[in-house]
């Protein structure tokens, strides 16, 4: 069963193995070498079984000079083979796995939202790191010792066949038996390990919890509750890891007394046999040899077997990820169908009037038990200014999802510029549209690199002048190095508010026709809010605006407003109008100027 | 490692044990070789054996193998149970002292690094230890006993044996430095590369929707390709060391055979002495490879020990005091006298600051973001302790109480919502560990929390993903607030409880705390102020410092900042 299983998960790994065909000279010529030294190292009990037979036994001192020479040109010879092969198994393994890295990136920022969602971000973090790293470790020792260890252990039988065969039975034998031995530890204990495995892995969520949750733990007093638990799961992988201890424990003593033993055998056996004159005592020095030789050889085998389990391991949760196939492919329609359209700026200027339209539009996300959205239905006209509100998940960033065509809807029909959704490609589609995504982050570089996201060509004007509208100028202006002022990973050396302007910013320099602000303004306070919004409307290329909102001076002096609730769109008009008409537009309104409705 | 010797010593019988069986089972192991050699030379050629002889020396070589063998295996358990043991009682204080630390130490650091100082660390050390216990003891005895041995055979062959070593370990130095270089370069920029790929596929959506997709894989490869330049050659320079040393073995065996076939010619030895020697000589170079491996190894567990002792060692919480009271029937009253503190003592924060609070009375605290309003929280909790002043609750001093009971006088409510990752129902029971299920139902719906719950795929029994990735923010400050709902405390701590919620459900959860908090005092960090305008007291902070105290019609007057913030909530 356990055999099955592990052949399975290697046919598995095969998928990624297709990327060393890259190094198919050096995957050939490594283990070359190595057998070329293992080879070598082959003949030196015969070279000493030479020496004591011809050179001590007819005290030739030449001949002992000649072997001696003989010994240490195949020294050297097994060193440049050796380090030949070291050089071809590193590039092999480290070229490898640099494009391996390179296809799952390219893979990983690919995948849509939907499958971004499925994966998790962190377990890819890991996959692209420390798995990839277990993989070259694991190609690295593959290509170095797999065929290695096995060719000096059967090679020493096969020498050991051509000096006695009879004596050679012993290594017959014994080797087979060695196998069992080596491989029945080996996959006793591989579960074992596992086991040791998981049990990090919740002392690990232990720690993270104290350390994330420390002022909650301590102000419900659950210091002890934790303390507990963190000790239960440590003594647990105490336990585990003393079994394992002991099973392994087995490995050295049990080889020790199967190769002993067969030398025990070896020898008496060998005494028989030169006392019946078939073999010389320099034969039986052989022997005893490469039976030596055979123990070094198991023991770097069984360590290597270690690696190659995690390899593989790492190996198929690489393959798990490259087998996700991409949904949205730049090159391949969104549509499921992929009709290709006639025009692709089938944007009849001046004659369809809308820009934007949603028809009958229903969501629900993967697996979901109701509906995100439903029955969403409205159309924009160019220029004009969307306003989105309503309260935590009635599903306002939803729409802006749908719009950006980063979640298809489940049905129902959206057209951006009178083309049908299903007939863009996400390139061509985000090429009308500019975000501002709810999460302001900012990217390592500087202010320019970031900003230049939006528009590779702008010029340094027109940087500026996103800056303005975006009320960021001021603080951009402030910083020694203005534009090429450092931002460290992820923005974290600016304020939350000055993030929001930055990546506000970013959207508006890509001039696009649609401009998407999803709840982006949250840590701004009300003043420049306000003065950001007069920014945007004065902007020259006019954009239509949706603006996603919680506050309802944010929107209410959109030429529409959409009230959300729970997925159903409750009211749609202009502030006064639904001030008048609908009830969760009041409640909401009220709900922030409560008492003080007059300051309006 | 002084530090490592403490958590040694309670095994120290079972380490003299441990290190008396690896000397029993070296000495037999090279006991082995010599009856090999014996025996070898009781085959001398045809009808010119020594049967009987042979025979015994086989039953003394079989009588050492199942010595050995069990010699090894008991050695081997007992260096695990060691390592074990010793692992798990660092594991267990680390963690035990992470618990009493003050938050000071972990809100400077990076939880990543913590988190790996507690698994890998403490997993590098135990690999260390444990290859030290097994292999740097049997390493060096090994070559001692090899030494005594060759030398009680032909001191002559010793000497060249012993002439040749350092070339091995020379090399390897040579080898183990270079690599040792570039080994910093690589993790240096893998660690560039990490930071990258977190970057960059952690805000995968945002790269998206810029469609950046293309030349941020551009930048990647670029990245990538000077990873694997540098690997290359980190991981062949390391992996020269076996060749090379194995080269360098090679040279002794052949110097060793040659000089002992002379030896043997002239009589000086018989064959199989020299075949032991031979052997001794392969038997004699191995452990030095392991050795110099063994150190770095060991270099690098004691590295990695010191990071685990950090934490360990560093300063936990003052410890209540012993005369320290508990606070019970709690009436609210809070009393701040002269209360000064900061973070760094550069940075002076909060200065003389006084404040009495009437029991049931409602403390808001507003400002601009940034503005230190948490930073009176971390006292009240007294997660913090202040500089200079004192904080009193009815009238006892905070540092004279024991922490948990004051701790359990308040109930709490952050903005960084923290929920287990457990079922929704054990996160809220949190609040009261003896709540029944229909208790916690009841303070979810209070909160207004059922609804949402209701439509999870497993309702109440919805385990919460490690990072919480179930659930939006909002939903997860629901939570947070039926907790405390549950927990019914005799004080509340708000901060900024409600910012992911809109304002209609704001409204709703308003009216139930504030049925919650009847009589009871709160302390309100709030955005909005529209939510606090009936606070008896609203303190208003700016730069770390409180710059207005009062009511909301008094600070309304006075024209103040406060008088600021607030019409600039209605700006258009």
């Amino acid at each position: 069963m356990h055999f099955i299983k592990c052949y399975v998960r290697i046919f598995t790994m095969k998928k990624i193995l297709i990327y060393l065909k890259d190094y198919k000279k050096e995957t050939i010529l490594a283990p070359l070498f190595k057998l070329l030294e293992a080879s070598f190292e082959l003949i030196v009990p015969l070279v000493v079984a030479a020496m004591i037979d011809t050179g001590i036994a007819n005290e030739d001192k030449a001949f002992i000079w000649k072997m001696g020479g003989i010994l240490v040109a195949l020294g050297i010879i097994g060193l440049v083979c050796s380090l030949t092969a070291q050089f071809f198994a590193a590039k092999a393994a480290v070229g490898f796995t640099a494009q391996l890295r390179n296809v799952l990136f390219e893979r990983i920022q690919k995948f849509s939202y939907r499958q971004m969602d499925e994966l998790g971000t962190s377990t890819l973090i890991t996959r692209m790191t420390s798995d990839m790293n277990q993989v070259q470790t694991g190609v690295n020792m593959v290509l170095r010792l797999f065929l290695r260890s096995p060719f000096i252990v059967f090679g020493a039988m096969v020498m050991a066949f051509t000096i006695d065969v009879k004596a050679a039975l012993i290594f017959a034998v014994a080797i087979p038996l060695l196998s069992i031995v080596v491989f029945g530890i080996m996959m006793f204990s591989i579960p074992v390990y596992r086991k040791v495995q998981a049990n990090l892995d919740k002392l690990l969520k232990n720690t993270r919890e104290s350390l994330t949750g420390a002022r909650v733990i301590r102000a419900f007093r659950l210091e002890k509750e934790w303390q507990e638990d963190f000790d239960a799961n440590n003594d647990a992988l105490r336990q585990v890891q003393n079994f394992a201890g002991k099973v392994s424990a087995f490995m050295n003593p049990v080889t020790y007394i199967v190769i002993n033993v067969a030398l025990v055998i070896l020898i008496h056996v060998g005494a028989i046999r030169v006392d019946a004159g078939i073999i010389t005592q320099g034969a039986v020095v052989a022997l005893v040899n490469y039976m030596s030789q055979i123990l070094v050889e198991l023991i770097k085998l069984a360590n290597l077997i270690v690696t190659t389990t995690k390899a593989i391991a790492s190996g198929n949760r690489i393959a798990d990820v490259l087998a996700t196939v991409p949904e949205n492919m730049d090159d391949v329609k969104m549509g499921a169908t992929g009709e290709a359209s006639v025009n692709s700026n089938a944007y009849p200027v001046g004659e369809a009037d809308t820009i934007v339209e949603f028809e009958h539009v229903h969501f629900a996300f993967h697996e979901a038990k109701e509906e995100a959205l439903s029955d969403v239905h409205f159309s924009v006209k160019p220029g004009q200014t969307i306003g989105i509100i309503g309260g935590t998940g009635s599903g306002k960033s939803t729409i802006v999802n749908l719009l950006c065509g980063f979640y298809p809807a489940t049905k129902g029909e959206i057209r951006v510029k009178g083309k049908k959704m299903e007939d863009y490609t996400g390139k061509e589609l985000l090429k009308n549209i500019s975000i501002v995504p709810q999460k302001a982050v900012l990217f390592k570089g500087t202010i320019e690199s970031n900003l230049r996201w939006g528009n590779e060509n702008a010029t340094t004007e027109e940087l500026w002048e996103a800056l303005e509208v975006a009320q960021a100028a001021e603080f951009v202006r402030e910083k020694s190095g203005q534009l090429q002022s450092e931002v460290a990973q992820l923005g974290k050396n600016f304020s939350g508010g000055q993030r929001q302007r930055l990546s506000i910013a970013r959207a508006i320099i890509g001039k696009k026709d649609i401009l998407v602000l999803d709840d982006s303004t949250s840590a701004l306070d009300y003043a420049t809010d306000a003065a950001l919004r007069q920014a945007i409307k004065n902007l020259k290329h006019k954009p239509t605006v949706f603006i996603v909102s919680q506050r309802a001076t944010s929107i209410q002096y959109a030429d529409c407003i959409l009230v959300l609730d729970d997925g159903e769109v409750v009211g749609m008009g202009t502030h006064d109008e639904l001030l008048k008409n609908c009830e969760t537009y009041q409640e909401i309104y009220h709900s922030q100027y409560q008492k003080t409705g007059g300051v309006k | 490692m002084k530090q490592v010797w403490k958590y040694l010593k309670k095994y120290r019988v079972l380490l003299l044990f441990s290190i008396l069986l690896a000397l029993l089972s070296v000495g037999l192991t090279l006991y082995i070789p010599i009856l090999t050699g014996e025996a070898l030379d009781l085959i001398i050629e045809q009808g010119k054996v020594d049967f009987a002889g042979l025979s015994g020396i086989l039953q003394n070589m079989l009588i050492a193998i199942g010595l050995t063998a069990v010699a090894q295996w008991v050695m081997n358990v007992c260096n695990n149970y060691i390592t074990c043991g010793v692992v798990h009682q660092m594991r267990k204080e680390a963690f035990a002292n992470l618990n009493r630390l003050p938050l000071s130490f972990t809100d400077n650091r990076q939880y990543g690094d913590i988190v790996s100082r507690l698994t890998a660390d403490v997993d590098q050390f135990s690999d260390g230890l444990l290859m030290g216990l097994t292999q740097f003891f049997s390493g060096i005895m090994t070559i001692l006993m090899t030494l005594v041995f060759m030398f009680r055979l032909s001191v002559g062959i010793t000497v060249v044996v012993i002439v040749m070593t350092p070339i091995s370990l020379v090399v390897a130095a040579f080898i183990a430095k270079r690599s040792f270089h570039l080994f910093s370069a690589q993790t240096r920029i893998r660690g560039e590369q990490t930071g990258y790929i977190d970057e960059m596929i952690g805000n995968k959506k945002i790269v998206q929707a810029f469609s950046q997709e293309e030349n941020v894989i551009e930048e990647f490869k670029k990245k990538n390709e000077e990873l694997r330049a540098i690997s290359l050659k980190a991981i062949f320079m390391s992996s020269t060391t076996n060749p090379s040393t194995r080269f360098v073995n090679g040279l002794i065996y052949a110097v060793v055979g040659l000089f002992g076939s002379f030896l043997a010619v002239n009589k000086g030895i018989t064959v199989g002495q020299l075949s032991c020697f031979l052997s001794y000589a392969n038997q004699y170079t191995k452990p030095f490879n392991e050795i110099s491996g063994v150190v770095t190894e060991m270099q690098n567990a004691l590295a990695c020990a010191n990071r685990v002792f950090e934490i360990i060692k560093a300063k936990p919480e003052k410890e209540d005091a012993p005369d320290a009271v508990t606070l019970e029937d709690v009436k609210g009253e809070v009393k701040l006298c002269n209360v000064s503190f900061s973070y760094v003592p550069e940075k002076p924060l909060i200065q003389n600051f006084n404040l009495t609070v009437q029991p049931g009375q409602k403390v808001a605290i507003v400002g601009p973001t940034g503005c230190g309003k948490t930073t009176l929280i971390n006292l009240l909790m007294r997660f913090y302790e202040v500089c200079k002043g004192d904080i009193k609750v009815d009238g006892v001093s905070i540092q004279d109480m024991t922490r948990a009971s004051l701790r359990e006088a308040y109930g709490m409510v952050l903005q960084e919502t923290w929920l287990r990752n457990e079922s929704i129902m054990e996160n809220i029971r949190m609040g009261n560990p003896f709540a029944s299920d229909e208790e916690v139902i009841e303070a979810a719906k209070a909160s207004y929390a059922h609804g949402f719950i209701k439509r999870l795929p497993n309702g109440y029994h919805t385990v919460i993903n490690e990072d919480g990735g179930n659930l939006s923010q909002g939903q997860k400050q629901l939570l947070c607030i039926a907790r405390v709902m549950l927990q019914k405390p005799d004080m509340l701590i708000l901060d900024e409880a409600t910012s992911s919620i809109d304002t209609r459900t704001e409204i709703k959860i308003q009216s139930a705390f504030a049925k919650l908090m009847e009589g009871r005092t709160s302390f309100i960090v709030a955005h909005r102020l529209s939510t606090i305008q009936d606070a008896d007291i609203i303190l208003v902070m700016r730069d770390g410092n409180i710059v207005e105290q009062g009511n909301h019609e008094e600070l309304l007057n006075k024209g103040g900042f406060y008088h600021e913030l607030y019409h600039s909530q209605f700006k258009h």
